[in-house]
């Protein structure tokens, strides 16, 4: 049978640089040494019995917590303590004390196995240090970082705030106009509607083709307009000097935009402009001001009223985009405002993973094929302390015989933003990794960070 | 792993296809009835009756070791050629064949360990009606009657088992197509669904019928997701045995599965007989019962009016081709007829010791950075395990014997990583081979002509997951030893001597063949597909295993597990119970579907914990792992489309509640190991029903919600959702049983009624019996090798118990070849527990000894000593009073070492 030390001698080598010895039973921390002392009987920690001290780590579990046996793997429910100068102190469970694994850096707790143990607490004391260090650096940069964010965040909330409540008063002010237009265009429709009761269906069918018509004409004078070089075609770059047919009214029609307008041509000539046309012509300022002389009284009030009325709905649609922006929960000091309408993007053997904060997670194959969506935005879901460093993505595309598709998206705090990683660990079940200052917290002071040696 | 969907078109496509399967279940259309296989509807028109079949006694040969006789069918003058033999331990072997074959017909080669050595048969009267043969021992009579032909095995005045007493033997002749009499449907050609089967070779079934008087249960036949009891198959389709990859099996029938094992065990209280039917080909067994349709009241009525006829099972096989070669194992006891069918095909292999701890699996661990988190997160969590598997998916798009270079580009750092912490890894090899001319494998195969072919002699090719597959022809002894060589470390990149195999889809499958398997047109060598389809499984494990043995020059034991087998497959590692699903009936058959192979060799026997299909609820898991904790081969596994179900992803509770009962596997590995020993020494089941050990209690017959492990431990898993309790029979009249948590003691012959907990799993150890445990648990069983150990005495109410220590290295052939072990009896008689020597020129040292032994039942000593080398020296102890445990110190003897324990 194995034959143990009941008392081993630890040497440390303290901070000072002067070795100190202190004796104790194998496996126990220092808090815990008054405990043990020796020649005296042992009552073991839970209270449950006391028996005499030479059963202590004499390699049979006496006392139902295993505290009899800190240094053998006697007890099932044991630990052990090692102290790892150097490194970091730790518990392990007695279970692997002589098992044949090293996890102790000091080695310790191979004393009986054969398991050829190098002590490696100080290179990994170094490495530790060197990793806090850096990450330290990284958090405190970060952090400063993060300090802009905030302040830019704030300064942007403002003037969207300001900006809201600018439009709001302007909306009032469309809204009292569309009212008034409203009477006006009523009042001089008031004859044509008496009219138009009448001789209802002739009206219709005139309508019609004075509508047409006038189209028509419109329609070829602006195709000379926009035809600036008079080459017979109408270019993108020709029709990107309206701004007005901006889609999305975000104050900048690019070059995609306008390919959209032209159903992807590159330029079209008279024939083909025609679908361009019904695309553009309720936006189209001409360049040159007409007299629209056959404009009866009555259109010219109804197309008053619809023109405002649309500048109307177009402030509703900006007012409430901002306002939607305004309603994201981007962090307690609205740190995450940044990453709104941005995009990351993360390139693996296979797929181009893109993440768009509060907006979707997609995937593509890197070769041709289809996007699918990983998730839409769906909450934050971290940790109870603090749920900003988690976010979901949920109802993605669906999975054959299988769940939607979603994505958990873990923040780490790093000086850039960009993702990380990206694994499947459950079919359907997306996890990616992504840095950014946002979650950097303030640094602990430098001075606190561990030197290895606390204990003592 | 997993099974197709979609049989007609690729898998890989299945899983993006738009044809979902709408119910969870299997597709009944993909599979015949027996009125869809031409041969099984024809042999069941068959009616019991007058057999044509009339012996030739004037042709009667007898030799000393067979006699020979000719049978001729009176309807068609066809002569058949019936061989009898009396085996050694209590055996008889009947074989028929055509006395003229057109063609030679098929025997099914490499089952049979020998050739069954013989005794002498003997004449002992012989008239005009037929023949008495002595069977040697015990008034043991075969008689074979002439008109009709007929044979009965007697003992004394009593009956114990007849052949074609219903007339329903059949042997189809080969014949030409020209000479057919009458033209009928599925004789020459037959097609299922899509698929045409050419039968060049016509009608060539054979049936046999066999009557048992006395016999009211039948057992065996697997592989059925069915009660351990067979029922009569009156009314619905007989027990199938054809190994098919069935997609999402359902319960309770007789459909077939991944395995066949054509042995059946016959029990009454008086006996235990077997019958063997050795044929390869598509079988079909019909049982019928007459009692079976006898109510309670009725068999009352019988009994005491006197007037009951005998209650008398009979029983039918039916097979697609190849000759009737039938053993008849005549037991008497159940242990009898284990090591009657134990000679004949030989026994469970002897696993390494790590393979009986717990298995992680899963479809797939993604890559290596997963596999290293999975293999943290069980250090994290305190919970021990050995193996850590991988699935197709490892592999460079599915060419098994690669390692995907994205997701595994270093196997060995992989490896290396496991061995650190004395772990291992099995990784899939599949016999479906790509057909691609830039796969080693597939041009190897290819150049050396080792694949299996189509009717037309090209390769036969079909879907698998690769794709477009070849499968090799392991019916050839060159091609086996070819495969068996490519697991050697230079051949088998990135592998190591802790890398082992799982064959799966060896049935094999084939995702567009006729039942989602091969043609039975396509050729091995001479022989159709139709001839060995049950046998392809065993090929491919035996050559896989053959090849992990080779590797290490012969020193290490293989494991291997493996989804087809047939009778013989237990000789070359474990069987799982295929693609089950997270649902409680699949948690509760997994113990009838293990009960069922344990009976017929196969002891190394696991179910998917956690279910393979569907997520289980975390009540569902955590009693699947209580359940499969105690079933031999214990590996949890899941399908690609589930979430994650690492033991410690369910909340710390459920994370304690799943490490405890892991814990309790490995404290118990040194029994188990010994029952696995045992298995390989004597063919002894290691998990069974409660009947193999009382099989005089007719209250044992039918249960199968709970089992033996060996003698000595009960185990009842809970197996219901939100149960409060469960009532577990424990079996023996005059005997008491403990439980193993509590050490409360329990009367034999009682239906316990147990309340039960999330965290309870009853299990008993029977008094009378010594169980030694290692309860010091780690974090591998490699890591608990020098552990002492704990005996758990368990006295019997005369106060005696006895058990056994089986001790080696755990991992190599040394037992065998330098018997390099120690086997110990343990005896507790007389107030003295003894530790005796089983084998006396063993050579083994271990560095294990005794650290503790609970003896449950005793009584206070005054004084306990140890005696060992001449000297004795007191032993500390403590009693408890209220469970009457007396626990003995630190005795501290070697665990190899003689000694006695003396209580005063």
């Amino acid at each position: 049978m194995t034959c143990l030390h009941l008392l081993l001698t630890l040497v440390f080598a303290v901070s000072l640089g002067t070795p100190v010895e202190i004796q104790r039973p194998r496996g126990v921390p220092l808090t815990k040494k008054p405990f043990y002392e020796e020649n005296k009987p042992f009552t073991c920690l839970d209270g449950s019995r006391t028996i005499p001290f030479d059963r202590v780590n004499d390699d049979y579990c006496d006392c139902k917590d295993g505290s009899d046996e800190p240094g053998t793997a006697a007890c099932p429910n044991g630990s052990f303590h090692c102290t790892n100068a150097g490194y970091r102190p730790m518990f392990i469970p007695s279970s692997r004390i002589n098992d044949g694994i090293c996890d102790c850096c000091d080695t310790t707790d191979e004393y009986n196995s054969g398991a050829k143990c190098e002590n490696t607490c100080k290179e990994l004391g170094l490495k530790e240090r060197d990793v806090l260090q850096k990450m330290a650096e990284i958090t405190k940069e970060g952090f400063l970082l993060k300090q802009q964010l905030i302040e830019e965040a704030k300064k942007g909330r403002e003037e969207k705030q300001g900006k809201v409540t600018d439009m709001q008063e302007n909306k009032k002010q469309l809204e009292e106009k569309v009212e008034a237009l409203r009477t006006v265009k009523e009042t001089a429709e008031q004859p044509e509607k008496e009219a138009k009761e009448r001789h209802l269906k002739a009206w219709e069918e005139q309508k019609a083709a004075i509508r047409l018509e006038k189209d028509k004409a419109k329609m070829a004078e602006a195709f000379l307009e926009l035809d600036d070089n008079a080459d017979g075609f109408v270019s993108v770059s020709e029709l990107q000097s309206h701004a007005e047919l901006d889609p999305d009214a975000d104050g900048t029609l690019t070059e995609t935009e306008v390919q959209g307008l032209m159903g992807g041509a590159a330029q079209v000539d008279t024939s083909t402009f025609e679908s361009v046309w019904t695309n553009i012509k309720d936006k189209y300022h001409s360049e040159v001001s007409r007299e629209e002389a056959d404009m009866s009284s009555a259109q010219k009030a109804r197309d008053d009223f619809e023109d405002s009325e649309k500048a109307l709905r177009e402030m509703d649609d900006q007012i409430r985009n901002i306002e939607k922006e305004l309603s994201f929960d981007f962090g307690p000091d609205a740190e995450f405002t940044y990453l709104y309408s941005q995009c990351y993007e993360l390139t693996t053997s296979e797929y181009i993973y893109r993440l768009c904060p509060f907006n979707r997670v997609s995937q593509k194959p890197k070769y041709g094929g289809s996007e699918t969506n990983l998730g839409t935005w769906g909450s934050w879901s971290g940790p109870e302390n603090n749920k900003y460093l988690v976010m979901k993505y949920e109802h993605g595309t669906g999975c054959w015989q299988g769940p939607n598709r979603s994505t958990t998206v873990k923040l780490t705090c790093g000086k850039e933003t960009v993702v990380t990683s990206t694994s499947e660990p459950s079919r359907c079940e997306y996890l990616m990794e992504f840095t950014t200052p946002a979650v950097c917290q303030e640094p602990a002071n430098m001075d606190l960070l561990p030197h290895g040696h606390e204990e003592l | 792993r997993k099974s197709c969907a979609v049989p007609s078109s690729p898998c890989s496509c299945s899983w993006t296809s738009s044809s979902v399967l709408l119910t969870f279940a299997v597709d009944r259309g993909n599979f015949k009835t027996c009125d869809q296989s031409a041969f099984c509807k024809r042999q069941r028109a068959l009616k019991p009756g007058q057999s044509p079949y009339r012996a030739l006694l004037e042709t009667l040969e007898l030799s000393d070791s067979r006699l020979t006789l000719q049978l001729i069918n009176d309807n068609n003058k066809v002569h058949l050629l019936l061989e009898l033999y009396r085996l050694q331990g209590n055996m008889t072997r009947v074989k028929i064949n055509e006395l003229k074959p057109l063609r030679p017909r098929f025997e099914v080669p490499d089952v049979l360990i020998a050739e069954p050595p013989t005794e002498p048969l003997s004449v002992l009267s012989k008239d005009d009606n037929g023949v008495v043969l002595s069977l040697g021992a015990k008034n043991q009579r075969l008689i074979v009657s002439a008109r009709p032909f007929r044979l009965d095995i007697m003992q004394g005045p009593e009956v114990l088992l007849s052949l074609n007493s219903r007339g329903l033997l059949a042997f189809e002749h080969l014949r030409l197509h020209k000479d057919t009499d009458k033209e009928e449907d599925g004789l020459w050609e037959e097609t299922f669904k899509s698929h045409t089967d050419t039968k060049p070779n016509g009608p060539t079934s054979i049936s046999l019928d066999f009557s048992l008087p006395g016999v009211e249960h039948v057992y065996g036949i697997p592989e059925h997701a069915d009660d351990l009891k067979l029922k009569t198959t009156d009314g619905g389709d007989p027990y199938r045995l054809y190994n098919l990859d069935v997609f999402q099996y359902e319960l309770y029938n007789p459909m077939a599965l991944y395995g066949s094992i054509p042995v059946m065990l016959a029990h009454n209280t008086q006996r235990t007989m077997g019958i063997f039917w050795l044929n390869a080909a598509e079988t079909w067994v019909d049982i019928s019962s007459n009692t079976a349709g006898k109510t309670v009241f009725g068999k009352m009525l019988d009994f005491v009016q006197g007037s009951s006829e005998k209650p008398q099972t009979d029983v039918r096989w039916i097979s697609e081709s190849g000759i009737i070669d039938v053993f008849i194992m005549l037991g008497p006891k159940p242990s009898d007829v284990f090591s009657q069918y134990a000679s004949l095909t030989g026994t469970q292999s002897f696993p390494p010791l790590a393979s009986l701890g717990y298995h992680q699996c899963r479809w797939n661990y993604n890559d290596q950075e997963d596999v290293k988190s999975v293999d943290q997160g069980f250090d994290q969590h305190d919970i021990p395990y050995d193996f850590i598997w991988l699935d197709i998916e490892h592999a460079d798009g599915k060419r098994y014997f690669t390692w995907d270079p994205h997701k595994f580009p270093q196997p060995k750092e992989m490896l290396q990583g496991l061995m650190d912490k004395r772990r291992k890894m099995v990784a899939i090899v599949d016999p479906h081979i790509r057909v691609d001319s830039g796969y080693k494998i597939h041009n190897e195969i290819t150049s050396k002509d080792f694949y299996v072919k189509n009717k037309d002699g090209r390769n036969y090719e079909g879907w698998c997951w690769p794709g477009n597959s070849g499968y090799p022809d392991f019916t050839k002894p060159e091609m086996r030893a070819w495969w068996s060589s490519m697991f050697a470390y230079d051949q088998y990149e990135g592998s190591m001597e802790n890398l082992f195999t799982w064959n799966d889809m060896n049935e094999p499958s084939v995702f567009n063949g006729p039942e989602v398997t091969m043609h039975k047109d396509a050729l091995h060598g001479k022989w159709e597909h139709r001839d060995i389809h049950n046998i392809y499984g065993l090929y491919v494990q035996m050559a896989t295993a053959e090849g992990q043995t080779q590797r290490s020059g012969g020193v290490e034991r293989p494991f291997v597990l493996t989804r087809a087998f047939f009778a013989g497959s237990q000789r070359y590692g474990a069987v799982w119970t295929g693609d089950n699903a997270a649902e409680w009936d699949h948690l509760k058959i997994s113990i009838p579907m293990c009960l069922s192979l344990g009976l017929v060799g196969v002891s190394f026997c696991g179910a998917d914990v956690g279910g393979f299909f569907k997520n289980p609820s975390t009540e569902l898991l955590v009693r699947w792992y209580q359940t499969g904790a105690y079933q031999p081969f214990f590996r949890a596994h899941a399908h690609l489309d589930t979430t994650r179900r690492e033991p410690w992803l369910f909340g710390p509770e459920n994370t304690a509640l799943i490490r405890e009962v892991i814990r309790q596997r490995y404290a118990l590995l040194p029994y188990w190991y010994q029952l696995l020993y045992q298995a390989h020494k004597t063919g002894m089941p290691v998990m069974r029903p409660l009947w193999v050990d009382y099989p005089k209690d007719t209250a044992t017959f039918t249960i199968d919600d709970e089992f033996l492990i060996g003698s000595d431990l009960l185990v009842h898993p809970v197996t219901e959702e939100g149960s409060r309790g469960v009532t577990a029979y424990l079996p023996g009249a005059g005997e008491v049983w403990y439980d193993v948590h509590t050490f409360q003691k329990h009367n034999g012959a009682q239906n316990l009624y147990i309340p039960v907990t999330l965290s309870s799993i009853p299990v008993f150890q029977r008094g009378g019996s010594i169980i030694p445990r290692k309860d010091r648990v780690r974090r591998s069983s490699a890591c608990m090798e020098n552990d002492p150990y704990t005996l758990y005495v368990a006295l019997s109410p005369k106060k005696f118990a006895e058990g056994e220590l089986y001790i080696d290295d755990g991992h190599s052939l040394n037992y065998d070849t330098k018997k390099e072990f120690i086997h110990r009896s343990l005896t507790f008689a007389n107030n003295a527990l003894t530790s005796s020597n089983l084998c006396p020129d063993c050579n083994f040292l271990t560095s294990s000894w005794i650290e503790k032994v609970l003896i449950l039942g005793a009584s206070k000593p005054s004084k306990v000593l140890l005696k060992m080398d001449g000297k004795e020296t007191p032993v500390d102890f403590e009693f408890d009073t209220s469970m009457s445990v007396l626990t003995l110190r630190k005795p501290g003897m070697n665990a190899g070492a003689d000694w006695t324990l003396l209580l005063q």
